[in-house]
């Protein structure tokens, strides 16, 4: 933030990264490599909604163009789903192995909304993963930093944090990495985790 | 592009608050140039004095900001809090980890205040040393989206820097409060240690020294609080588009500022020196509203309102 704008006391709303989230894929295979974790196949953006009619049809739209391109490949149709602290998450199933065509999805999402000029309201993205002990893994990216950060849940809300630490050893080259694990926030309860 | 159409800034608060600042600058250019012209008019070096009211007024102001945190923690009785401490500590954390990465801001220490008054403050000399502090009567009070949209507010006071505007803003508040008091003892106990005909100059010289610090700390005492309304105008602001709800803000504000004219003023005392810093001032509102809003840190609720029905109407255009 620019000298002018402190002394003014405003600031400009931050615009989301999407480019890095397509390395993604790649990783995906490292981590299965190095780790034994593979992508359920689900996934979801999380995005704070704007009160009013213009975002509820940008929304409306985004869905319509998601559960058209699903349906002709005989997918499911995507989910909407609000947390409680208020932010909605749109998931993605897909199968395990299009891990790709998941990625394509949630990148229209994040278009639709960047074109119609609610990119500051991107929040996270989240793929899924698991492993053969059906150990849950998210790796999440985060749009305003355009870096990555694992997140692995444990029940009662604990997080496994031996395990996310191995993971960003595994495949911490592979991705931009978050290198400050202050920002490395839980989300309890994720759809699609 | 659409993307900057709808958050664009608001030209009428900026152009309001460069004016006052602009004002505040000028006092300030005048007060020195009154004090030199004092010091050339009566051959005398009241730099002495000046020196030492800045040197202590600086202190006072370095001091004040740089311990900002822990005197303000200290006074409102918060205590800073994990994420796993209960109830009120994880629905906190939550949000103020999503409003971060929202913002792409440094997440702030987070502290509750066992207080059946609603209110909220941030403070700290810088991002790295913020602290977001919130009373467990307004976590009672509000919805979780209304407590975002309070929370938002007080992160966009640690975004817009408003604890070191504010303090240099006082700065010069500060020296001239200073000057005051010592003109005023100078006045007091001067003239019987004087020597002969020097007597009549150091009183004069102390005599004008009070009358301008007095000037110009009223002056700039209207231009802070001025200022201190208008960065609150924009933290709504900027927390409102962060949010995307405008009307969650707009109706925290109101529950907010309800509960605070019904609590009996007894209890409010012990809160008033943070008012600078709270959501909504802790003071009853008087029924002299003209008078009132000049001397208030926070602007009336009836303007607080329409500045954030500008927002939604910012916000619910279409695209394009």
């Amino acid at each position: 933030m620019g000298f002018l704008d402190t002394l003014l006391g405003r600031t400009k709303p931050v615009q989301p990264k999407l480019d890095d989230l397509f390395a993604l894929p790649s990783a995906a295979v490292t981590l299965d490599a190095g780790a034994g974790f593979k992508p359920t196949g689900s996934g979801s953006v999380c995005f704070r909604p704007v009160e009013g009619r213009s975002f509820a049809d940008v929304q409306k739209d985004v869905q319509e163009l998601l559960d058209l391109s699903s349906g002709k490949e005989g997918g499911l149709p995507v989910e909407v789903t609000k947390d409680s602290y208020g932010f909605n998450w749109l998931v993605s199933s897909h199968m395990s192995d299009e891990l790709e065509a998941l990625v394509t999805d949630l990148h229209a999402v994040n278009t639709s909304l960047v074109d119609n000029g609610f990119g500051p309201q991107l929040l996270c993205t989240l793929v899924a993963f698991r492993d053969d002990n059906e150990r849950r893994l998210g790796l999440i990216y985060l749009y305003k930093r355009g870096t990555f950060y694992p997140f692995a849940p444990l029940s009662g809300e604990r997080r496994d944090n031996a395990l996310e630490l191995q993971v960003k050893g595994v495949i911490g080259n592979d991705l931009k990495f978050e290198q400050d694990l202050s920002r490395w926030f839980p989300v309890w309860g994720a759809p699609g985790l | 592009m659409a993307a900057r159409t709808r958050y664009a800034p608001d030209r009428g608060l900026t152009v309001r608050m460069t004016a006052t600042m602009f004002l505040l600058g000028l006092v300030f250019v005048a007060f020195v140039a009154a004090i030199i012209g004092i010091g050339a008019a009566y051959h005398a070096s009241s730099a002495a004095i000046v020196l030492f009211a800045v040197i202590l007024g600086g202190g006072f102001a370095v001091g004040s900001l740089f311990y900002s945190d822990k005197i303000a923690l200290a006074t409102a009785g918060g205590r800073e809090v994990g994420p796993n401490d209960g109830d009120y500590a994880r629905l906190l954390h939550g949000t103020v980890d999503r409003l971060c990465a929202l913002a792409d801001m440094k997440k702030p220490r987070v502290a509750i205040a066992e207080n059946r008054l609603p209110n909220a403050f941030a403070t700290g000399r810088n991002a790295d040393h913020a602290v977001l502090c919130v009373t467990t009567g307004l976590m009672d009070m509000l919805t979780p989206e209304e407590l975002e949209g309070v929370i938002a507010h007080e992160m966009s006071h640690v975004a817009h820097k408003d604890v070191q505007v504010m303090t240099a803003a006082s700065f010069l508040a500060i020296i001239a409060a200073l000057l005051i008091r010592i003109a005023f003892y100078g006045e007091l106990f001067g003239g019987g240690r004087g020597r002969g005909g020097n007597n009549q100059n150091t009183a004069i010289i102390m005599f004008a020294l009070m009358a301008v610090s007095i000037v110009v700390y009223a002056v700039s005492f209207l231009l802070i609080r001025m200022l201190s309304r208008y960065r609150e105008l924009s933290a709504d602001r900027s927390g409102a588009l962060l949010t995307g709800q405008p009307s969650a803000l707009k109706s925290a504000l109101v529950k907010v500022s309800t509960q605070m004219n019904r609590i009996p003023t007894q209890d409010l005392r012990a809160a008033e020196p943070l008012n600078a810093f709270f959501f909504a001032p802790a003071m009853k509102l008087n029924a002299k509203a003209s008078l009132s809003t000049v001397f208030s840190t926070h602007p009336s609720l009836e303007r607080r309102l329409a500045e954030l029905d500008k927002v939604q109407q910012q916000l619910g255009r279409t695209a394009g």
